[in-house]
């Protein structure tokens, strides 16, 4: 499989007034040609700020930023986090592209969506204005736009949040980028515009073979497109594996809270949820031990360490499924087993 | 049983002027097209729909934030569509309103406990032991530290607001809450917390909830019924396992297939009905079923005919072809 | 848009005339007698008496309005017989202290004011959105302290300071430019001369607006700069200057049209103070004069041309951001 990015240790900072927000706190993840990794968390977990630092696009000066993200690409590897502004301009758009939350608001009100559009073909490809037009063209066609020869000359206000989502995957693949990072792009839409929207997206991965970052804190949307999976916790990793370790076999207990919080359509749906009380810790002043300790209904019970005063470290307790956490691994599969999905027993 | 709130083909439509100079009118936004329905106390109805369907109108015109434009209100069996905003105030303390925003919805200039307190200033009521022991108790009622009476809702998280929120709609012990969108601008581990509490107040109060939400599970796990809204008018409405096990009307049908679930197996295996298009504008619906648009199963008389709401074992169906 | 233009003009044209009419109706309840006020202290009822006829003012208002209203279309004759004469079109009335029609004294006056305030926009334009631009980019940088400085001088000393210190400390003291005694000369006549005796005026003018037009810039950028759009542009690997000009500037500058015209509009109605500092024989000069001299007729023109250029003025700024932003013009 060809390896498409390398994220490790990566940390990123914001110093502010009242401290530094330590959004992202050591986050490693990779992501191979052809496949979906998600991230999911709940907001404020970092996963807006990972995928960001990605295409480089926080500023520099507000910043701080160490750590590696190798994006490969036919040039070779490039170190996002310490390559030159140059360097990191001609990566995205050609090699990354990203599709973001809002599509509301992330397209320029004042240009047409041919202008747009052709602008994203145009800097990396120099084709000409009148290719760069017939392009687009296609590309609104692909992603299902209605009459893509009129729609071309009109204006986002004109367009629908699904159909602007529609625009928005079109500019991002109009170079055949290797990586496309997708920052929540769907939580802006209603749910049945949301289905054609994930079935575009895993269409378009078939056929081009990207790499998809899937940003997301939908469990339901992560089940149905992700191949693996990282649970963020406040800017950390809890817990990585493939979609099936997540969902039937959890073995950190936020991840458990997590599925058991999710009234589910298909699930008895009645009796109380088990929500995990609290909130999440203020990323200015972490805690010493594990952030999640202050929520966690296993710390008790764990042998060995204070969950309070040290820090657990992301280990993977089975080939490619790893977790944060001091609870005994046969403990944590117990509490898992018990509130694991269902496994289609719709 | 009298029915805790009745309405009878309920309309709310919005003028459209074109600009402000023109007065003359350009269109009317049909947001409710004529709903009916009853809630019987201590009932919770569910009501989903897509984004500008209706429901927030729906939810604020049964207790005349709105002005109805035609049909009828009936709260405890009295008709309450015309009543004089005088006349309407010994109801304002049974019917109340929990918003969406949590962060809106509350005065940023305002402690939490004169927010949580305005309902007994408004109908001039001076509860037992005071207003601040009444709203201290509403405060761990809800899970809110009492002691932070005094803060701002600036220090307070999205599911703290959400509870605030909440305290004050059930102030006044209400038989009536319309919920809308109290948990979808909230993380899940929150949202559940908030559903949660919302259950034990109905538990113990006794309260009818009309409880509005896009999130079809939400509204699976807390709701008695269900209404499923679009453009304006209600689809189905259904006992909550009938509507989920065995939906009769082709939206609803792709409304519950479109929804992700947790569980990656029922994901892979599961079909999906992929509806066409977008949400038709409320300015001017389809003729005859709003749905026809979208529908695979449309023929001639459904751009025709308007289906009527008939009945289907427990269920209402409002569809010429149901399932 | 046609169809917009069409009614903008329409909507315009209607309101320049209720303008005209209030104007003319406010003009009427004062308390003074026009006639009288034709000649100086030694008027004699006889000569108020035929002044009164021959400038119309016998006449009921609606036809004294009436006469004034055609006299812009088609111009207007006073008096009958040898002491005849007449005013051609476009006539705004006949301004007996000066012994001028009201339309070739404003022909006079308006080039200069013209001047002054098409100089000063351009100045104030170049400074404030390039001293904007760069405070918003090298945001807490010197540069933007400095601008921050900038702007609080210019939005604090009025604008008779800023002229007395100029004309006093470049001029007088200094020399650096120097002092006209030519008066007024067009451009096309001798641009040197021109420029020379316009510079302090423009300067003056330009200092106050262009403090409020950097800050403007500046907090306009800034915030365009967070939008999710400039995150788009900047992902599709434009770089930074292309996105700053094409995507930040064309969407923070738009609202500017707005207000650039308005302020342009105001300084053409008479820019007062400059003129008087600067004593250039402009338009502002001219009404404050005419307000002095209780001279009618030239109070009535130039207040009407005040109204009437504002009326205009919006409705260019209004279609020029038709033109700017797609969602006024389409739907
Ligand atoms: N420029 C910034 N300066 C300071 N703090 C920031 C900045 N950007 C993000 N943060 C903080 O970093 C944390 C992580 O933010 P991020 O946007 O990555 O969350 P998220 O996981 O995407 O959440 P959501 O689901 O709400 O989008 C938040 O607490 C946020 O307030
Ligand atoms: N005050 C108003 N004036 C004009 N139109 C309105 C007004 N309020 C709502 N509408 C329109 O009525 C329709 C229904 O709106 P409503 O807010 O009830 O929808 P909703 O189902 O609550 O949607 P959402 O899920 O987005 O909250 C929409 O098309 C909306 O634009
Ligand atoms: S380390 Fe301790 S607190 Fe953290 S998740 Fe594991 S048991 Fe809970
Ligand atoms: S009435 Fe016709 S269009 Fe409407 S839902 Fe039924 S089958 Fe579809
Ligand atoms: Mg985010
Ligand atoms: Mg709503």
């Amino acid at each position: 499989m060809t390896r498409l990015l390398d994220i490790n240790d990566l940390h990123v900072t914001f110093p502010t007034e009242d401290g530094d927000v330590k959004a992202v706190d050591g986050i490693s993840l990779t992501l191979d040609a052809g496949e979906t990794v998600a991230v999911v968390g709940e907001s404020g977990s970092g996963k807006t700020v990972t995928s960001l630092s990605v295409l480089g696009l926080h500023n520099k000066k507000r910043t701080r930023l160490t750590g590696e993200i190798l994006v490969h690409s036919e040039r070779g590897a490039v170190d996002v986090v310490s390559c030159g502004d140059e360097e990191l301009r001609k990566l995205r758009g050609s090699a990354v592209a990203m599709i973001f939350q809002d599509p509301m608001s992330s397209l320029h009100p004042y240009y047409s969506i041919g202008n747009q559009l052709s602008e994203a073909y145009r800097v990396v490809t120099k084709a000409s204005k009148k290719d760069a037009l017939k392009r687009c063209v296609e590309m609104l066609d692909l992603v299902g736009i209605p009459e893509p020869q009129k729609r071309v000359k009109e204006y986002p206000h004109q367009f629908s949040g699904g159909m602007r989502q529609r625009v928005m995957i079109a500019m991002a693949i109009i170079n055949n980028p290797r990586i496309l990072i997708a920052d929540e792009p769907t939580t802006a839409l209603d749910v049945t515009v949301q289905a054609q929207i994930l079935t575009l997206l895993k269409e378009l991965q078939k056929e081009f073979n990207m790499g998809i970052l899937l940003i997301t804190h939908d469990l339901g949307v992560v089940a149905e497109v992700a191949d693996r999976v990282n649970v963020m916790y406040a800017g950390k990793v809890v817990e990585r594996g493939t979609v099936d370790d997540i969902y039937y076999r959890p073995l950190a207990p936020y991840t458990m809270g997590l599925l058991s919080s999710i009234p589910s359509v298909y699930g008895k749906g009645t009796g109380r949820l088990s929500a995990i009380p609290g909130q999440p810790p203020s990323l200015i002043s972490l805690p010493e031990g594990c952030s999640f300790a202050s929520r966690c209904s296993f710390a008790s019970q764990v042998v060995g360490a204070s969950c309070a005063t040290d820090a657990p470290q992301l280990i993977e307790d089975e080939p490619g499924h790893s977790a944060r956490c001091h609870l005994a691994l046969a403990d944590r599969r117990t509490a898992g087993a018990k509130f694991a999905a269902k496994g289609g027993t719709a | 049983m009298t029915p805790i709130v009745k309405v009878e083909n309920l309309t709310k439509h919005f003028p459209i002027k074109k600009n402000a100079l023109a007065r003359r009118k350009a269109g009317n936004v049909k947001a409710v097209d004529g709903i009916s329905f009853e809630i019987a106390p201590g009932e919770t109805l569910g009501m989903v729909g897509e984004s500008g369907c209706g429901k927030t109108t729906a939810g604020r015109t049964i207790i005349k934030l709105y002005e109805p434009t035609g049909g009828k209100i009936y709260f405890e069996g009295e008709d309450i569509t015309d009543m004089a905003p005088s006349a309407m105030r010994s109801y304002r303390s049974k019917m109340q309103i929990i918003f969406q925003d949590p962060f809106a919805s509350l005065n940023p200039r305002h402690t939490i406990g004169r927010i949580i307190a305005a309902p007994f200033e408004i109908q001039n009521i001076t509860p037992e032991g005071g207003v601040r022991r009444a709203v201290q108790t509403l405060m761990e009622r809800v899970g809110l530290n009492p002691e932070h009476y005094n803060r701002f809702p600036h220090e307070f998280s999205g599911g703290q607001r959400q509870r605030i929120g909440i305290a004050r709609s059930i102030a006044l012990k209400p038989k009536f809450i319309v919920a809308d969108e109290p948990v979808s601008a909230l993380d899940v581990s929150i949202q559940a917390q908030i559903i949660n509490l919302l259950d034990d107040l109905q538990t113990e109060f006794g309260m009818s909830f009309l409880f509005i939400a896009h999130d079809l599970s939400v509204v699976q796990h807390i709701s008695d019924r269900v209404a499923v809204m679009y453009l304006g008018k209600i689809m189905e409405i259904a006992p909550t396992t009938d509507l989920y096990a065995a939906p009769h009307h082709p939206y609803t049908k792709a409304l519950l297939s479109a929804v992700p679930v947790p569980d990656p197996h029922t994901e892979r295996t599961r079909e999906r009905i992929l509806l066409h298009g977008d949400l038709p504008s409320p300015m001017n619906p389809p003729t005859g079923c709003v749905f026809n648009t979208r529908c695979w199963k449309a023929q001639d008389r459904c751009r025709s005919d308007e289906p009527e709401l008939l009945q289907i074992g427990a269920s209402s169906v409002a569809c010429h072809f149901p399932e | 848009m046609i169809n917009y233009v069409l009614r903008r003009l329409l909507y315009a044209a209607v309101i320049l005339l209720l303008v005209s009419m209030a104007v003319y109706a406010i003009f009427q309840f004062l308390p003074f007698d026009p006639a009288a006020l034709t000649c100086g202290k030694n008027c004699r009822p006889n000569l108020i008496a035929a002044n009164r006829v021959r400038l119309g003012f016998d006449k009921p208002v609606w036809e004294q309005y009436w006469l004034f209203l055609s006299g812009i279309f088609v111009g207007r004759d006073y008096g009958v017989g040898s002491a005849a004469f007449s005013c051609p079109a476009p006539s705004l009335g006949y301004s007996f202290r000066q012994n001028a029609c009201v339309t070739d004294l404003i022909k006079q006056a308006l080039p200069v004011t013209l001047s002054l305030a098409i100089g000063a926009l351009i100045l104030w334009l170049i400074v404030g959105i390039g001293l904007g631009i760069l405070a918003a980019r090298f945001k807490d940088s010197p540069i933007d302290t400095g601008s921050t400085v900038f702007v609080l001088i210019g939005t604090s000393l009025p604008t008779f300071v800023t002229g007395l210190l100029l004309l006093i400390y470049l001029t007088l003291k200094n020399n650096i430019i120097p002092l006209n005694f030519d008066g007024y000369v067009s451009i096309f006549d001798h641009p040197s001369k021109f420029f020379i005796y316009f510079l302090l005026p423009w300067i003056t003018l330009a200092f106050a607006f262009s403090a409020i037009y950097t800050r403007y810039t500046r907090s306009a950028v800034i915030e365009i700069s967070g939008e999710d759009y400039i995150r788009t542009a900047l992902a599709k690997g434009l770089k930074p200057k292309v996105v700053l000009r094409k995507h930040t500037l064309r969407a923070a500058l738009a609202p500017l049209t707005t207000l650039a015209g308005l302020d342009f509009a105001g300084l053409l109605g008479g820019a007062i103070l400059t003129e008087t500092i600067f004593d250039l024989p402009g338009l502002g000069r001219m009404s404050l004069k005419a307000v002095n001299d209780f001279d009618l007729p030239v109070v009535l023109a130039t207040t009407l041309l005040a109204a009437a250029i504002v009326v205009i003025m919006n409705l260019i700024v209004d279609l020029l951001y038709a033109v700017l932003d797609p969602r006024v013009r389409v739907g």
